[in-house]
């Protein structure tokens, strides 16, 4: 072996030019690659510069923080924080009483921390549906109350944040596997089943959401035999589990189209049975390609159960708008929607930030 | 060789019928539609009893009876005197109205949103990621609330309208902007488009049979644009360009005269407009970045230019990407444009609302919201259907 060219290992080492890389080639590359991206990074900068210092005036510099009167907010320009400080539990737990809003709280944090250990693909065992057995009945027993020296609140008292996972999380629940029946019917080969199927499906997504809220605030009542009665609450979730599962029906019929035609036809050369076949051959595959599909029908259900607002259920949209009907406290609009819109806002921002990282693990095992 | 007719000789009776699929799958289906019609029944009759206790009429005869109430706009004249039929309609041409103007804006937004969330600038990238992420994942109801307060409370009074161009106006009271006065001119300006539009399709046909008989193109794009800008001004300027706008002007309290558009319509507008451009403006990137790198080059590679690469390689491909779900957001829309129930539009369900209330006639009413927008969602999948056929990938 010769000795190395020196002349030649300076020359490979030479750093790049500084304009190339580092903060400024990267500014060069993103930035300021041709005349027109210059002037649109300049256009965007200015407009930054207009718009970040005033927002940063009204909500931090002049804005009105702690437990204050609503006479001082109304002296400046700035933000009223001092709103959120008086209507946050109005906003976030409705009507429901005062001192007892523990309850609704370790509530909804057993409700928010059984979502979030059924999200982990590790944690799909049997194990998960005790949770579950044993989480529902506890979130019911701290809400209602009425045994174990809890006192009794009524549902038409319940509402805020609660509410709204109450109802999407129900609707979920229970419109989960009538979608998956309605999307088997849907693909069967009986033509009445399939005709039945198809007409409640199309039905339901043809639809406004509203319109069925609204049957089911004004014509279920009608529907029923004379002297049965069943209150706003339960008829509003019926309608969501309905609205729902003609969704996630379409959502899992995505998942059965989309395989192979070899699965059907290989489980029935095994002579598995109809339900056989699909309980432990079909749905497993199917159900795991429509889980993305599933979770953006999730993301838009929880967001439309701030419709109920419109048959006069106060949810978290609902609590927002009452908390605004304070005649003390009137036209401090945008800190409450910005209160409920972060709330909203984090919540389906996980959502869809999970459904790609499921999208992601997923696919490995098909991915070429 | 012979079928095996064992199994079915040792079973008789109900039995063999059971283990017959085909007999089984009768009445499989039998049971179903028995059920279906029971329970149609059963709420049907409930229903007719609940409804005779309460001394509700059926039918819709109340459609010819006086509605009574006032409705704040409508593009056909309506008194508080016409019957509910009538508001109704005012109420149909309302929705339709929003929900055509929201689909032409929010096409044109979530396009230019969802081309710029795949610009090379890492700072317009960003923006327009952070506009579709946050509109996406915000309630739409919450998103026109928002709207609705920025105009009826963070609005100027008229008095102390915005004046953004001259002659218009924002306010507190809505939107308010010139209105073109009537002149006969338009009617010529009208009739020479029409003229520029015919010619064009003339001229587009000709092009191409001379293109198949020889070769040679034409540039049809340039000269249809040419034709269907100019003839109108010429039309216009050959009725001495009469410029006449009705200004608003500020009287007492209110503007009087221009176009005004309310706070609710422009609320429910922006709100739905801003909403769905963000979804369009995900279709369009995945359907942008559908499209194979491969074809790109190869339609370079056999010479064509870059606007012939877009119109004939990437775009047709891009489209069939983009057209289903972006109709499906289309209908999504109109069905949004029910929340005008919320703010206080007078559209179709607010209207509806209102008859249901007063008149009681909830089981009507609600049949109209839905024959009304399930005729919206068939004509769309009829389009779907019709649009997939003639795009569809033709394979050998």
């Amino acid at each position: 072996m010769t000795m190395p060219n020196t002349q030649h290992m300076s020359e490979t080492s030479q750093r790049p030019p500084v304009t190339r890389v580092g903060v400024i080639g990267w500014l060069r590359a993103n930035l300021f690659n041709t005349w027109y991206n210059s002037l649109l990074t300049i256009l965007i900068l200015w407009l930054f510069y207009k718009a970040i210092p005033p927002f940063v005036d009204w909500a931090i510099l002049d804005a009105v923080w702690g437990n204050v009167e609503s006479t001082v907010c109304r002296q400046t320009d700035g933000a009223c924080w001092a709103f959120l400080y008086e209507k946050a539990n109005l906003i976030l737990f409705g009507l429901y009483p005062f001192e007892e809003q523990w309850r609704p709280t370790i509530a909804m944090i057993i409700f928010v921390s059984l979502v979030a250990l059924s999200c982990h693909p590790k944690a799909w065992r049997k194990s998960l549906i005790f949770a579950w057995v044993i989480g529902v009945p506890a979130i019911a027993i701290l809400m209602w109350g009425g045994i174990l020296g809890l006192s009794y609140v009524p549902n038409t008292r319940w509402g805020g944040l609660p509410l709204t996972l109450l109802l999407s999380g129900l609707g979920l629940m229970f419109g989960f596997p009538i979608g998956v029946f309605l999307a088997l019917g849907r693909r069967s080969n009986m033509p009445t089943i399939r005709t039945i199927c198809i007409t409640y499906i199309e039905l339901i997504r043809g639809v406004p959401l509203i319109t069925i809220l609204f049957m089911a605030s004004v014509m279920f009542p009608l529907f029923l035999p004379t002297g049965l009665t069943i209150d706003k609450l339960l008829r509003a979730q019926i309608g969501l589990i309905m609205f729902a599962s003609a969704y996630l029906a379409e959502a899992v019929r995505g998942g059965l189209q989309s395989l192979p035609s070899g699965q059907y036809e290989a489980a029935d050369s095994l002579g598995l049975s109809y339900w056989k076949k699909m309980r432990l051959i079909i749905l497993p595959q199917a159900l795991r390609i429509s889980i993305p599909a599933l979770v953006n029908s999730f993301i838009s259900f929880f967001k439309d159960t701030s419709l109920v607002i419109i048959i006069g259920l106060f949810d978290l949209m609902g609590a927002t708008k009452a908390a605004l009907t304070d005649a003390a406290w009137r036209g401090f609009y945008k800190e409450a929607y910005l209160f409920t819109a972060i709330i909203y806002f984090v919540f389906c921002f996980f959502m869809s930030k999970y459904s790609q990282y499921l999208e992601q693990r997923l696919y490995t095992g098909t991915r070429r | 060789m012979t079928v095996p007719t064992g199994v079915e000789t040792n079973r008789t009776g109900v039995a063999a019928l059971w283990h017959d699929p085909q007999a089984r799958s009768i009445i499989y289906q039998a049971v179903a539609l028995g059920l279906v019609i029971l329970a149609g029944w059963y709420l049907f009759s409930n229903t007719l009893q609940n409804l005779e206790e309460r001394n509700i009429s059926t039918g819709f005869g109340f459609l010819d009876r006086s509605a009574g109430f006032s409705i704040s706009e409508s593009l056909v004249s309506y008194e508080a005197s016409d019957t509910y039929g009538r508001a109704f309609l005012v109420g149909l041409l309302n929705t339709l109205q929003v929900a055509l103007l929201g689909i032409i804006l929010a096409t044109i937004l979530g396009t230019i949103v969802g081309i710029l969330r795949l610009s090379t600038n890492w700072l317009v990238a960003k923006l327009a990621s952070a506009y579709v992420e946050i509109l996406r994942n915000i309630p739409v109801l919450l998103q026109l609330f928002v709207w609705y307060g920025v105009i009826t409370i963070t609005l100027p009074s008229p008095r102390q309208a915005f004046e953004p161009m001259p002659g218009v106006f924002l306010s507190n009271r809505g939107f308010m902007i010139p209105a073109p006065v009537d002149d006969p001119v338009h009617g010529y300006m009208g009739i020479a488009l029409l003229l520029a539009i015919l010619l064009s399709l003339a001229l587009r046909a000709w092009a191409r049979r001379r293109q198949n008989r020889t070769g040679l193109q034409f540039p049809v794009f340039p000269c249809s644009l040419a034709m269907i800008l100019a003839l109108p001004i010429i039309a216009w300027m050959v009725g001495g360009a009469p410029v006449v706008f009705e200004l608003p002007i500020l009287e007492g309290f209110n503007f009087q005269g221009g176009i005004t558009l309310s706070p609710e319509f422009g609320a429910l507008l922006l709100g739905l407009t801003t909403y769905t451009s963000a979804f369009i403006a995900e279709i369009v990137r995945g359907g942008i970045l559908g499209v194979d790198h491969g074809q790109t080059e190869a339609a370079a590679s056999l010479g064509l230019r870059r606007v012939r690469v877009l119109r004939f390689i990437v775009l047709p491909q891009a489209l069939r990407l983009i057209v289903p779900p972006t109709t499906s957001q289309y209908l999504n829309l109109t069905k949004n444009s029910s929340l005008a129930v919320a703010i206080g539009y007078p559209d179709l369900v607010s209207v509806g609302n209102t008859t249901l209330n007063q008149t009681g006639q909830a089981i009507e009413a609600v049949t109209i919201f839905m024959t009304v927008y399930l005729s919206f969602s068939l004509a769309i999948s009829v389009f779907m259907n019709w649009y997939n056929s003639r795009i569809a990938l033709v394979e050998r």
